[in-house]
């Protein structure tokens, strides 16, 4: 199967679906002839022109109601918000307009199209401000949904499903992931919302994580193979609404846990999957169930300290080693 | 008067209706009967008829928290808008708005915000695809003084102004944000010359009285059809009540109250009926009473209609292929 990109594994589900329905379109700072920040809407001004792509002052907060308003009529909007950092601006759209509007209307609207693309992560060595992974804030908004996908072919597939979901949806991708390549293939499919994938099958202990740091649970395990350790790992893929099934089925099967998230430790997501572990698997466990995150702290900008911040391979496997005992 | 005598007569009522509507909706806060807290427009009756007189029934109207007025002026069901109020399953939301939410999709009134600004921004969205549609219909939001000082506010019309949107924006100036007047907080001495920062036309007019508002709403609203772009319109009034029923208003004397009293657009706009010979004491009267007549049977429909049922809890919170189209 030929190779993609992130990048264009977005951008191709993008146009698949512009091309599709006349009703999607894109906007945003930087997306239109620019081609956004990081390139991810390249070529799309030039293809569907400026009713179809559009570029916006600096504004976050009108880029989002004009996201929620159009939404409303039926359109199909996908705005983008450069940063994850900067939602801080646009916060009430993702948490007190776009999930409410259906629910507190009594349904009178239906349907809310709006899949809001954003980007988050480090290891770009942009300090704190620029290197965020805020997913966990979104997951506590009863009324969206947080995808955050891992390679290319997850990234296409994920898109079109958010596409097609007719909820709103935080598609959150990863920075460092943008220049990784694999297989994509070139007609239209769908990874469904809401379904965790096992990435690796293993006996020993699961270890279970998203967007690049499942790179790092891959990584970790085979390592860990090479010292007689069977990992299983899993991509959580949506992180609301969380697959407590595949979760459950994988605890149960290694009776061991290690979860892995790049965000701040304190009340993201990987705690919620303990909690998840915690309530359908607890009997089923020979160890504590461990957790790698980043450091409670500011991410620093010297890159020897954002390095040191931010989990890695070697705190993975550190961290299953403790609970093997 | 330039409006046919029904039209004319058709305000009145409406006026008056709104009135009683809300009156009884201060009894039931005295009596303890409505839950949570309501914001009543008494005094304001003049912008919601005026400003809905001036608009077509296929523009849409969006509105802050102060707007029961707004909706019923926009021809919504007096039954369900008093259900919705009470939390009763047979309003407008199912009763999972409340007065701060409501909305009434099939008037294309998608109703209040409990955030002040967000209506501001979502109207664009709103336009944009009304702009998309291209029949001349246009997307007007109303919000106080208070909510003009929103970086929203800015945001909005920048975006509304550079896209050339047919939006309306309407700031009723009633002088109180809860309990600081405007004079304290607004550089400026109309909202209105905010305009000329964005390039668009800013007019301000009566807010008192009903045919001014219709006026300068229908005129700008004509401009606004032939893709002249948006524009913004201050509409300048007072609040009898306080900000939310109850408030005890330490803000402001008994006097100055009387004095806006003074200015009652319902008796101004009977006097005008009378004094151009449009109607009558009597046929006044006889809408009055029509008027009471329809509110007595809100008022009995909501007191036998049921609170929702426990399931509702989580309806309306996903849209669901097949289930809720």
């Amino acid at each position: 199967m030929r190779e993609i990109t992130f990048i264009e594994a977005i951008r191709e589900a993008l146009r698949h679906e512009m091309s599709l329905d006349e009703n999607v379109f894109v906007f945003g700072e930087d997306v239109g002839g620019f081609g956004g920040c990081f390139g991810v809407t390249a070529g799309l001004y030039q293809e569907f022109g400026p009713d179809r792509v559009l570029d916006t002052p600096i504004s976050e907060s009108a880029i989002m109601g004009a996201a929620v308003g159009a939404a409303l009529m039926g359109l199909k909007p996908v705005p983008e918000i450069m940063f994850i950092d900067f939602t801080t601006v646009c916060f009430d759209y993702l948490t007190n307009q776009a999930p409410k509007v259906r629910y507190m209307c009594g349904g009178q609207v239906k349907k809310l199209p709006l899949v809001v693309r954003t980007t988050s992560g480090g290891w770009i060595r942009a300090a704190g401000q620029h290197s965020q992974s805020l997913e966990g804030w979104f997951t506590q908004v009863p009324g969206l949904k947080v995808v955050m996908p891992s390679t290319p072919n997850d990234a296409k597939g994920l898109l079109l499903a958010s596409l097609r979901d007719n909820n709103p949806v935080l598609y959150i991708e990863e920075k460092a992931l943008y220049g990784t390549a694999g297989p994509v293939p070139e007609e239209e499919y769908l990874i469904p919302l809401g379904k965790a994938e096992v990435k690796k099958e293993g006996s020993d202990v699961t270890l279970i994580s998203y967007a690049l740091m499942l790179h790092k649970c891959l990584e970790a395990a085979e390592q860990l193979a090479g010292e007689g350790v069977n990992a299983e790992v899993i991509d959580l893929r949506t992180l609301s609404p969380l697959d407590h099934h595949t979760l459950a089925a994988s605890v149960q099967k290694t009776h061991k846990a290690v979860v892995v998230q790049e965000a701040y430790e304190m009340a993201g997501v990987a705690g919620q999957v303990v909690k998840s572990i915690m309530d359908h698997s607890f009997d089923y466990l020979d160890a504590p169930v461990k957790t790698v995150a980043a450091l409670d702290t500011i991410i620093p900008f010297s890159p020897p300290l954002e390095d040191a911040m931010l989990p890695s391979t070697g705190k993975v496997v550190q961290a299953v080693k403790e609970i093997l005992g | 008067m330039e409006l046919p005598k029904e039209k004319l007569l058709e305000m009145y009522k409406t006026m008056v209706a709104i009135r009683g509507f809300e009156e009884s909706l201060a009894d039931a806060v005295t009596d303890g009967t409505l839950p949570g807290f309501v914001h009543l427009g008494v005094g304001q009756e003049a912008v919601h008829v005026g400003v809905c007189s001036g608009l077509r029934s296929t523009d849409w109207i969006s509105s802050t928290h102060r707007d029961h007025g707004m909706i019923l002026a926009r021809g919504a069901d007096i039954k369900r808008m008093r259900a919705e109020i009470f939390g009763k399953a047979t309003g407008y939301c199912k009763g999972k708005g409340g007065s701060m939410h409501l909305a009434a999709f099939d008037k294309r009134a998608p109703g209040c915000n409990g955030i002040l600004g967000p209506s501001q921004t979502i109207n664009n969205g709103i336009a944009l695809a009304l702009k998309k549609e291209g029949a001349g219909n246009i997307a007007a939001v109303i919000f106080g003084d208070g909510a003009a000082h929103r970086g929203e506010f800015h945001e909005a019309l920048n975006l509304a102004a550079c896209w050339k949107l047919p939006a309306l924006a309407i700031c009723v100036n009633n002088q109180f944000a809860i309990s600081t007047c405007v004079d304290d907080v607004c550089a400026v001495e109309d909202i209105a010359a905010r305009a000329a920062a964005y390039g668009i036309p800013g007019l301000v007019a009566d807010g008192n009285d009903v045919m001014a508002v219709y006026e300068a709403v229908s005129e700008t609203a004509k401009s606004i059809r032939e893709g002249k772009g948006p524009a913004l319109i201050e509409l300048k009034t007072s609040r009898w009540r306080g900000h939310f029923e109850g408030d005890p208003q330490p803000y402001r004397t008994p006097e100055q109250i009387l004095e806006d009293k003074k200015k009652d657009p319902i008796a101004r706009f009977a006097g005008q009926l009378l004094e151009q010979g449009v109607a009558t004491e009597v046929t006044l009267q006889a809408l009055k009473k029509e008027a009471d007549q329809e509110l007595q049977e809100a008022i009995d429909f909501t007191d036998r209609s049921a609170y929702p049922s426990e399931e509702e809890m989580f309806t309306d919170l996903f849209y669901e292929e097949g289930r809720n189209v």
